[in-house]
């Protein structure tokens, strides 16, 4: 039978899912061509917000990839709106001209974000949110700082206003109604809710009527309410509801109501158009939530395949928001009324309320905040109309009260029902998992991510998913390698970072407080991680904690394996004297250190001092003019150089004076990992710059910068930047490139590491190809170095820290004298 | 066996030790270390990780552990035993914390 030709008009989630379910029933049933009014691939619309607020990436985003769709033989027209349909030719032809016969025609156009036509909607800087262009337009307009008003405070809404005030804008939220969210919200959840976003700093402005949006020279300046308040702004986000878009199925003469009209079979007025999405009404209802769309995907898909019972049901989508740190759940009914019983619980000190609807002993509705882990159980309850008046008692405590102890997570999974509704996302029930575990053999995680696709949207069941593998494989499953930076935390190093700097988490109580730590005071792997990430995310703002490093960055020296320590002086580009070789030297002698000798980074080691003399060793080296030279410390060691032009007959620059003047630029930063630099004054490389974390050779035209070498446990030749031409473009590139490692690096990790996962690519393109990023980075790194270059030798002389220097008490007995 | 009174000496005050930090006492030669905890509980364990002698003063505190400068293996500050896996057992000194001022019996 020769393959019929499926045409589909939008590109969004539905769609995507579509086409999975499509080629999972019958692979080679279809020649599919897709237009795309977006100019991109398929992605996640639900996670825009944690773009917006920088938590993830678009491409941590990305649903189908292009490879995904060579892979399929599907054609995509990216950026292709389709202007026509004609039902007599069955043909589609988009506006820039591309024309595809069709068998069958899927129409996906989802929904149009709703404007508010009142005065001044088409001001520039008024913005819908809604696709990845609005998101974009936001982080753009949030980069300029200012104001932002966001006209609606239902779940859009809140998101966007969240997103924007965590990139640092002065947000305003105006919401018609007197509650926010009043749709999945009641009054009390709606109140507990405003309370949090207010203490962020965000303005909530309830009952407010929009009159105009006011500008100057076609650009926003603020927006008047009917009251007559004026609010400056920047910029406004309208999130006051999408609409279905149905225009080109009404062109088409198709039916159309609200959404485009479709039988329970996803099938439109004409038998070989189907719809599915936001744009569909299936039984009087048009949709807006992941769920119910992907029901309608696999329902269009099984259809599309030949003929089949599977039809369109109803049921309650609970609802989530997606701001870091506002936990709310609701599902179902919950307005009030007489034949219908409330339970509540609420505890105002730790801000939570749960409150659940009942009707004739059945669960109809659920309200939670602040506490949501049995919002997937009352949902239950509330899917299989369980009677629940043996257990009303208790009810309202969730779902480890019932039936006394505690219940540990597995028993919970192992007792839930198959039916049971494990990934609300993507509507996958425990026994959905639990077949396609055994059937496929599936063990891991992932494996069972891409096969059923349960946790593969929101990720907020991962736990349940893992318990259901875990009670079907027994003892051959193990919980994947923890990913997180260490056993207190389930987050990783990159997650911890950005959740720091998007939640403004400014000491290491509140990050555990806030990402919820597992440990009441965290371990020796994360505790020196949180504190470095600290240090280089607030400069002049964080207090270091002392107690929160290892023992060589406390007492700024190495330990050795008796307990002794070693001391090295800092000695810029390698460069000494005769007064300090002496210094040297008397240091040795008055103290008996006993050995002396030459490090690799060019300067001298003084090895087996007693903790005891730290302080007067260091005094006497700070008299004769020396500094640390941070041998102990997660940051700048050494800048290594050879003699260059002064001496060297091959010498094309200054190598050393150029290695002096970047250790006196970088010397006293704290870095993810150790970093170590060198000069070479030509290509014979005596520096050995090539196997640096950062190296620079001198070439007769200039610089050549490079990075990313490693020579010590793993062996690796450094990666060239680019050339640059003077000493000041080498300092600033090389301060630029510090600091972008510094605010992106994973404690520990080294610059190649973290080089070879950001990509060289990626990082040439930030700090040698764009000149402004740049000066950014350089610009941070100056403001740093403020905090930073201080001599902690000499601070310790003066008495800090003097604790770690001296025993608390000496009992030994005196011997009595002869 | 020798039964022996418990001697005790004031070895100083409380405030003479970090939260979440230690301090070394010199007896002899016996270094014995005297941690302070978040919640201000004071604890005196042999100053000598059992699995390399690290000087456990020098570690990170966190509850009611120390983790190792050398070795990274965590010591109970109760019970001078190692956690987890290791296995391994510091001595435990036993202190009175009289308001401020701390008792180190020997």
């Amino acid at each position: 039978m020769a393959k019929q030709r499926l045409v589909i008009i939008g590109n969004g989630m539905a769609p995507g899912r579509m086409l999975e379910h499509l080629f999972e029933e019958n692979h080679a049933a279809f020649d599919v061509t897709i237009f795309n009014a977006e100019p991109r691939v398929n992605y996640d619309r639900i996670m825009l917000s944690p773009v917006l607020s920088g938590e993830k990436s678009f491409e941590d985003i990305i649903i189908h990839d292009d490879a995904w769709y060579a892979q399929h033989n599907i054609t995509l027209h990216k950026g292709a709106k389709v202007a026509k349909i004609d039902r007599t030719a069955k043909t589609v032809t988009s506006e820039n001209g591309i024309t595809a016969p069709y068998d069958k025609l899927v129409i996906a156009t989802g929904s149009d974000p709703f404007i508010i036509p009142c005065p001044g909607h088409d001001l520039d800087g008024v913005l819908p949110y809604r696709d990845l262009d609005d998101t974009d337009a936001m982080t753009a307009a949030a980069k300029q700082g200012g104001n932002a008003v966001v006209i609606g405070g239902g779940l859009l809404g809140l998101e966007a206003a969240a997103g924007l005030n965590t990139l640092g804008m002065d947000v305003t939220v105006l919401h018609l109604m007197p509650t926010l969210m009043e749709r999945q919200l009641d009054s009390a959840a709606g109140y507990l809710l405003e309370k949090e976003l207010e203490s962020r700093g965000i303005d909530i402005r309830c009952k407010s009527n929009t009159k105009q949006i006011i500008g100057e020279d076609g650009q926003v300046t603020g927006v008047e309410l009917e009251d007559g308040t004026l609010i400056k702004c920047d910029i406004v986000v309208m999130a006051v509801g999408i609409r279905p878009n149905v225009a080109l199925a009404k062109d088409t003469g198709l039916e159309v109501n609200r959404g485009i009209v479709t039988t329970n079979g996803m099938q439109t007025s004409d038998a070989n158009i189907y719809s599915i999405g936001e744009c569909a009404e299936v039984g009087g209802m048009v949709y807006g939530l992941v769920a119910p769309l992907y029901q309608m995907a696999a329902v269009a898909a099984k259809h599309l395949c030949g003929p089949t019972d599977a039809l369109f049901q109803h049921s309650e989508t609970p609802t989530k928001l997606k701001v870091t740190g506002c936990d709310l759940y609701s599902v179902g009914d919950f307005a009030e009324g007489d034949d219908r019983e409330d339970i509540v619980l609420r505890d105002a000190n730790m801000g939570t309320y749960k409150r659940v609807i009942i009707q004739d002993n059945k669960v109809i509705g659920a309200v939670l905040y602040g506490a949501v882990e049995d919002g997937g159980w009352y949902n239950e309850m509330l899917k299989s109309g369980e009677d629940i008046s043996d257990m009303r008692d208790t009810l309202i405590f969730g779902q480890a009260y019932q039936g006394g102890g505690e219940l540990d997570p597995l028993a919970m999974v192992a007792g839930m029902s198959d039916d049971a509704e494990i990934c609300g996302c993507n509507g996958i029930t425990k026994g959905m998992i639990t077949s396609k575990i055994t059937s496929m053999g599936l063990t891991s995680l992932a494996d069972v991510r891409a096969h059923t696709k349960a946790s593969a949207s929101c990720g907020s069941c991962t736990g349940l998913v893992e318990n259901v593998m875990a009670i079907t494989l027994g003892d051959a499953f193990k919980l994947p390698e923890v990913e997180g930076m260490c056993g207190c935390t389930p987050h990783d190093h990159g997650t911890v970072r950005r959740l720091i700097k998007s939640q403004g988490l400014k000491s290491i109580p509140a990050v555990m407080q806030e990402l919820e730590w597992n440990t009441p005071e965290g371990c020796s792997k994360c505790r020196p991680a949180l504190n470095y990430y600290l240090v280089a995310d607030w400069p002049g703002e964080y207090q270091d904690d002392q107690q929160s490093r290892f023992i060589n960055e406390r007492v700024h020296a190495n330990i050795q394996k008796d307990g002794t320590y070693s001391v090295v002086p800092r000695m810029f580009g390698g460069l000494t004297t005769p007064d300090e070789l002496r210094a040297i030297a008397d240091v040795a002698d008055k103290f008996e250190i006993p050995t002396v000798k030459v490090t690799g980074g060019q300067r001298i080691d003084l090895l087996g001092v007693k903790k005891d003399d730290l302080i007067p060793v260091w005094d006497d080296l700070n008299k004769a003019g020396m500094i640390s030279g941070a041998a102990y410390a997660k940051g700048l060691r050494t800048v290594k150089t050879c003699v260059g032009t002064d001496w060297c007959r091959f010498g094309t620059q200054d190598s050393t004076g150029l290695g002096v003047r970047l250790e006196k630029l970088l010397w006293g930063s704290w870095s993810p990992a150790k970093l170590k630099l060198a000069v070479s004054g030509c290509p014979r490389n005596c520096a050995e710059s090539t196997c640096k974390d950062i190296g620079i050779i001198c070439v007769d035209s200039g610089y050549e910068i490079h990075y990313g070498g490693a020579a010590g446990l793993h062996i690796q030749g450094t990666t060239k930047l680019g050339n640059v031409e003077t000493e000041e473009e080498v300092l600033e590139y090389c301060a630029a490139m510090t600091q972008y490692y510094r605010e992106t690096g994973y404690y520990l990790e080294r610059i190649y590491k973290w080089a070879d996962r950001l990509g060289y690519d990626h990082i040439k393109s930030v700090i040698y190809d764009d000149p402004v990023a740049r000066k950014d980075y350089y610009e941070r790194f100056l403001h740093s170095q403020k905090f930073a270059q201080v001599d902690p030798w000499a601070e310790r002389v003066k008495g800090a820290e003097a604790h770690e220097f001296t025993p608390m008490a000496d009992l030994t007995p005196r011997e009595a004298a002869e | 066996m020798n039964i022996q009174n418990t001697q005790w000496v004031t070895i100083g005050a409380l405030n003479d030790i970090p939260r979440q930090g230690a301090r070394r006492v010199i007896a002899g030669p016996k270094t014995i270390a005297i941690f302070r905890t978040t919640q201000d509980e004071v604890y005196a364990l042999e100053d000598k990780c059992p699995f390399k002698d690290g000087p456990l003063s020098e570690g990170i505190v966190h509850g009611k552990t120390v983790s190792c400068p050398i070795t990274n293996w965590v010591i109970s500050l109760e019970t001078g035993a190692a956690q987890g896996a290791d296995q391994g057992q510091t001595q435990v000194f036993p202190i009175k914390l009289e308001g401020q001022t701390i008792q180190l019996g020997l």
